[in-house]
């Protein structure tokens, strides 16, 4: 993990040092001392090397530079202020996703090549199908423009949450429904729900109790993909929602070339990314009893 | 009549000698298949996947030829007839700059299509020499490389072709350059798994003690075998790889204008979604259509292949 970390952090700082030209030119005429000041701020007149120590030194301490356009705003203040708003989304997002895919894969595996499972898997098929930089338009569109059920943009309160948590999960909502439907199936044929359905227990009971649990499991290792899955939706997400979380900021620094804080937000999500795998593994562990007694493969 | 029944009074005149030679011995009634034949039995049969592969079809067929016998040409500017709803001479509308919808999306058709193909052709010729070496050497070199690939898999994929494109020039090339430089992992997992499930199999084996080289036997003998999977991610990467572009494109780091795809068409509509939908509703509704094929027929691949499912 922290090797895959270290490369992404090389490779960037590679990548964003390759780039010709300097980050400070502008349009605008600047003396050469004007010049001279900045790369001093920057750090920019250091050999490459030390640069590139300078920067892993910050980084292990949390700091992660200076943003080159928002007027010398630190990295890790833009992050922190712009975090909350996707971290929101995405929370409810993935909760979205999990409660509603489950139901949805439940339903179709109990009612195994009725119409029901039909309808439940061609819902999903559509789900997987409509990238979220379409479906996100067509509900602002429908449900905000036309009807004005909902505002079309913004964050503000608690009923701006429905339509771009809908776009972000529905790609996710239709993964878990269609792997929970086929692991629900195997698990619904094995000996020990038989012996459940002989004992007489109640459908409902069975499916809740002890299904359920068994199916989870892929679930659980899609977790880390959940949120990864999140991450980009959101930014295509954020931007059409005009919300202004961290999404937004990573399109505006990209259209911007602000390398630091292209920089910062990548690695930023980066560690995200691993730590929510990592967790996806401990909870694998957590919900997987025959996980922890041999403790080996997978 | 008792004499009859007598052994003696069989008389070799009784007996009638059966041309043979139209006989056909142990007849099997229902219709022997070969493997790809079934596989092909069983695609055809699942009409979902085969309404997705006609839909493929008609887009693909759409996407080379409309551009050709539509009169209206997507380069030209006719400001005095932009945002034009759908109309005859306009069958998809207009854009801001007055240039055919219609035209348009299907041009655009083609360069998603074009991403999409190239960056699975690649990944598919990367996956399948790194992944077949993997698989077929195994031990030390195994290890190796799957830890190499484990670390670039680590990093989350789009962040990785994010800053690839900012760092060079958008074009067509890049983008594809850039959504294979980790698209092609998944695709040599496929493969090494597959070849070290094959590769202790006799006929491997007989190759190997006829002398042939460890290229052949992987390219020649192993990789045929694992056709199957190969194709089914292979179908179900492309549009993936679609969906990454239109992503892409709507960050702003697609191909640039005036060369539009799906993903750019996107973009630019959703700025005008309020006032001229039609800007937004075609390319996102084909686009759609397009996954929703592939997906589908991709499903379809992946059960034929699949014999626990065969009935």
């Amino acid at each position: 993990m922290l090797v895959s970390l270290f490369f992404l952090v090389t490779t960037t700082f590679v990548l964003m040092n390759a780039i010709p030209g300097s980050p400070l030119q502008s349009e605008k005429a600047t003396s050469e001392a004007v010049q001279k000041n900045l790369e001093a701020y920057y750090g920019l007149d250091k050999p490459m090397i030390e640069q590139y120590g300078i920067y892993l030194q910050n980084l292990v301490q949390g700091d992660l530079g200076i943003s080159m356009k928002k007027k010398f705003q630190a990295v890790d203040k833009i992050i922190k202020e712009s975090f909350p708003y996707s971290l929101k989304l995405g929370i409810a997002s993935v909760i979205t996703s999990i409660v509603v895919g489950c139901l949805l894969g439940i339903l179709a595996a109990m009612h195994h090549r009725k119409f029901l499972d039909n309808f439940a898997m061609v819902i999903a098929v559509i789900g997987l199908s409509i990238p979220s930089l379409v479906m996100a338009p067509l509900l602002q569109y429908s449900l905000a423009v036309k009807i004005r059920a909902f505002e079309v943009a913004g964050l503000n309160g608690p009923l701006d949450y429905v339509l771009p948590t809908i776009a972000l999960s529905a790609a996710s909502i239709a993964f878990i429904a269609r792997l929970i439907r086929s692991t629900m199936i195997e698990v619904l044929n094995s000996d020990f729900i038989k012996t459940a359905k002989a004992k007489g227990l109640a459908g409902h009971l069975i499916v809740w109790r002890h299904a359920l649990r068994n199916s989870m499991l892929p679930v659980v290792t899609f977790l880390g993909y959940l949120t990864a899955g999140v991450i980009t939706g959101s930014v295509v997400i954020e931007k059409i929602f005009a919300i202004p979380g961290l999404g937004k900021f990573f399109v505006q620094s990209v259209s911007d070339r602000d390398y630091p804080l292209i920089m910062g937000i990548t690695i930023f999500y980066a560690v995200l990314l691993m730590v929510c795998r990592f967790l996806a593994d401990i909870a694998y562990v957590l919900v997987d009893p025959r996980m922890r007694a041999g403790g080996k493969g997978k | 009549m008792n004499k009859d029944t007598n052994r003696g009074s069989i008389r070799p005149e009784l007996f009638q000698k059966i041309d043979r030679s139209n006989h056909v011995f142990e007849k099997i009634e229902r219709a022997r298949l070969t493997a790809w034949q079934d596989i092909r039995y069983r695609l055809v049969s699942n009409k979902l996947a085969m309404t997705g592969f006609y839909i493929m079809c008609v887009v693909l067929l759409f996407a080379i030829f409309a551009p050709i016998i539509s009169p209206n040409d997507h380069f030209t500017n006719d400001l005095p007839n932009s945002n034009q709803a759908p109309s005859w001479a306009h069958l998809f509308g207009t854009d801001d700059l007055g240039r055919d919808m219609f035209e348009r999306t299907w041009k655009g058709a083609q360069i998603s299509l074009f991403v999409g193909f190239a960056a699975a052709l690649i990944d598919l010729i990367i996956g399948i020499i790194y992944g077949g070496i993997m698989g077929y050497y195994g031990g030390k070199v195994d290890e190796v490389m799957n830890r190499f690939a484990e670390i670039i898999y680590a990093i989350p994929h789009l962040l990785v072709t994010i800053l690839l494109l900012v760092v060079m020039e958008p074009s067509l090339t890049t983008i594809i350059v850039a959504m294979s430089i980790t698209g092609w992992i998944n695709m040599a997992w496929i493969v090494r798994g597959q070849i070290m499930q094959l590769k202790n199999q006799e006929y491997a084996l007989a190759s190997k003690a006829l002398g042939a080289g460890a290229m052949r036997i992987i390219f020649r003998h192993l990789i045929p075998n694992a056709m199957g999977p190969i194709l089914v991610t292979l179908t179900l990467t492309v549009p993936s790889a679609i969906f990454t572009e239109a992503f892409l494109s709507f960050l702003g780091l697609g191909v640039q204008s005036p060369v539009a795809s799906w993903g750019t068409m996107i973009n630019d509509g959703v700025k005008s979604m309020t006032l001229y939908p039609w800007r937004l509703m075609f390319p996102a509704f084909f686009l759609s259509l397009m996954m929703f094929a592939f997906n589908v027929f991709g499903d379809g691949l992946r059960d034929a292949f699949d014999p626990k499912l065969k009935k």
